[in-house]
């Protein structure tokens, strides 16, 4: 499969800090692909160096097999993003701002292509009405509006759930799986949201303090051959000390508060289970980490 | 291009807040007409006062159209910048406030050519700010109070410049008000790149055209030469000398202006300004990190 992006050994520092250290990826066509980092991890440092905001202090970004320092226009015409806020022109309507920035992408718009859009988002009823007068729900639903109105090959949003409600971000969840799905588009998408990161993303990068941490296959990432265990007991002490008796002596992680942690194979887990319930131990629960969430702070928390 | 400037005038002109200036403006210019042609007389009488003994007009043939401009010009062309500021100082600055500047850096437009145009838009809306003092101190003066000779006063010697011999004077001296506002633009315009809210440029617009104007007002010899000659301020004073005319044997000569070459040079020094301020902003620019 293509790539629509590849990043080569990206850093960025401002000044003595360094937001993007070496960060390589590369995002496949036709992919919804997340972005995942926790606040000041640089996720949006580099989607502003994706999108020219910011200049690398090292590294290489090919869009479209272009190099983007050489061929911004072409790239950025066939690119839409959202930025963090949907922050737009509250003084004009939310037809002119979509008619302004369809203009600056070198689209010539008419104004039913302008309404479909808006339709959309939910937001042709208000097509008229002042972006001062919206809700930041209605914000966020115009902002991505914003982002598509060029009919760009590739989408870039960066927290599109921010501020909606549940029903507002399961419509993002379908617009997205509509772009990617029904009009082949390419998403990056960056969000907090582990959940919805989980529901929506076909591959995904987690970045940590600038640097990448794992990058992959969403199906690859979340059932992995080998898993994190958590095994609550009532005496911890015990149960490590008979798994230290095991051949999983290595596979110990961490322990705290009555739980024990395993790195494992997924298939020893029963043969795990037996063996602490034959040596007395009560187990009161035993649950292989392997949700997003899980998934995300194992590897973020050191 | 020409498509991007449309949006950067639609979007000036779409602002409440643009038309301040234009209100403001029109708000003076009536204040000043009422008080003149209500108590015009008495003005008269005492500017006069310190003129050459042997000077005498009547006050209802000084005051008329062209001399209502001219008052009007001395008073207004030192606050008009000020207004020039509101809108120039905040284009771009006032787009990193709104955070629409990283949606407009992102766009297929190069930044030179970004800015390019909003300096543009920002000159047009300065020389429509200058049309609407000129189609109003000017020409509804004319309206008003009629038009007849213009008493130009220097020290204590007048300039006599007939009725026919006015018109071209306040087009060219209107003219060359537009390249000292659209100076005062560039550099609103320069401090704009600068910073990401728009108080910051224009109360830094404000600042320096007020301290370089009471320097350039200062009769102190020693900044006559050290300073006031690279004061862009100093400058924006040359529309006057369209009005100082030429004279042979006490009678003015027709279409005569005492020291056109200095006018010139002034003009030319203020270009170089602007040029200066606006590529300043384009070198920055073109390498700031969007992070607003």
């Amino acid at each position: 499969m293509s790539s629509i992006i590849q990043v080569k050994h990206l850093s960025k520092e401002f000044r003595d800090i360094k937001a993007v250290n070496d960060l390589s990826f590369e995002v496949p066509a036709g992919q919804v692909y997340g972005f995942l980092g926790q606040n000041g991890a640089g996720k949006s440092t580099t989607i502003r160096m994706l999108l020219t905001l910011i200049t690398p202090t090292a590294g290489s970004i090919e869009i479209f097999g272009m190099e983007l320092r050489h061929h911004r226009k072409e790239i950025l015409r066939q690119t839409g993003a959202m930025i963090e806020k949907p922050d737009l022109y509250k003084y004009l309507t939310a037809l002119e701002n979509l008619r302004i920035f369809a203009l600056m992408s070198g689209m010539k718009v008419t104004e039913k292509q302008l309404m479909d859009q808006l339709a959309m988002v939910g937001l042709a009823e208000r097509a008229k009405s002042k972006v001062r007068t919206f809700s930041q729900g209605m914000k966020q639903r115009l902002g991505i509006a914003v982002a598509l109105v060029h009919d760009p090959r590739l989408i870039i949003l960066d927290e599109p759930t921010n501020g909606l409600d549940p029903q507002g971000i399961a419509d993002i969840r379908k617009l997205i799986w509509h772009l990617s799905r029904d009009l082949g588009k390419t998403l990056m998408v960056s969000s907090h949201l582990l959940g919805e990161m989980e529901l929506i993303a076909d591959n995904m990068l987690i970045i940590d303090k600038g640097k990448k941490i794992v990058e992959g296959k969403k199906e690859a990432l979340l059932n992995p051959d080998t898993v994190q265990v958590e095994i609550m007991t009532d005496d911890k002490d015990k149960a490590i000390a008979v798994i230290r008796e095991t051949n999983w002596k290595d596979c110990l992680a961490a322990s705290a508060n009555g739980t024990v942690l395993l790195e494992m194979q997924k298939e020893d887990i029963p043969q795990l289970n037996r063996t602490l319930a034959e040596r007395g131990i009560n187990i009161f629960s035993l649950r292989p980490k392997h949700t997003l969430e899980d998934f995300f702070l194992s590897l973020t928390k050191n | 291009m020409w498509q991007l400037l449309k949006i950067e005038l639609y979007k000036i002109f779409r602002r409440p807040r643009t038309f301040i200036a234009f209100a403001v403006i029109a708000a003076i210019i009536f204040l000043i007409q009422v008080a003149l042609k209500f108590g015009g007389e008495e003005y008269v009488g005492m500017m006069m006062s310190g003129l050459n003994s042997t000077f005498d007009a009547p006050a209802d043939q000084v005051m008329n159209g062209y001399f209502v401009c001219f008052i009007i010009l001395n008073l207004l062309l030192i606050h008009v910048p000020i207004l020039v500021a509101l809108v120039a100082g905040d284009m771009i600055s006032g787009e990193a406030n709104m955070g629409t500047l990283r949606l407009l850096v992102s766009k297929p437009v190069s930044r030179t050519q970004l800015l390019l145009v909003k300096f543009t838009a920002a000159g047009i809306y300065t020389i429509l700010l200058l049309l609407w003092v000129a189609l109003l101190s000017l020409f509804l003066s004319m309206l008003i109070f009629g038009t007849n000779e213009l008493f130009v006063a220097r020290g204590e010697e007048v300039n006599i410049i007939s009725a026919a011999d006015i018109l071209w004077r306040y087009i060219a001296a209107f003219a060359f008000a537009t390249v000292g506002l659209i100076t005062v633009a560039a550099l609103s315009f320069m401090l704009s790149a600068f910073a990401d809210n728009s108080i910051g440029p224009i109360v830094a617009t404000v600042c320096v055209i007020i301290v370089f104007t009471i320097l350039t007002q200062m009769q102190i010899p020693f900044y006559d030469n050290t300073i006031k000659p690279y004061l862009f301020t100093t400058h924006m004073l040359g529309w006057k000398g369209f009005f100082y005319v030429q004279g042979e044997e006490g009678v003015t000569i027709e279409r005569s202006i005492e020291n056109l070459p200095a006018i010139i040079r002034s003009g030319l020094i203020l270009l170089a300004y602007a040029v200066l301020f606006l590529f300043t902003a384009i070198w920055y620019f073109k390498r700031k990190n969007i992070l607003s």
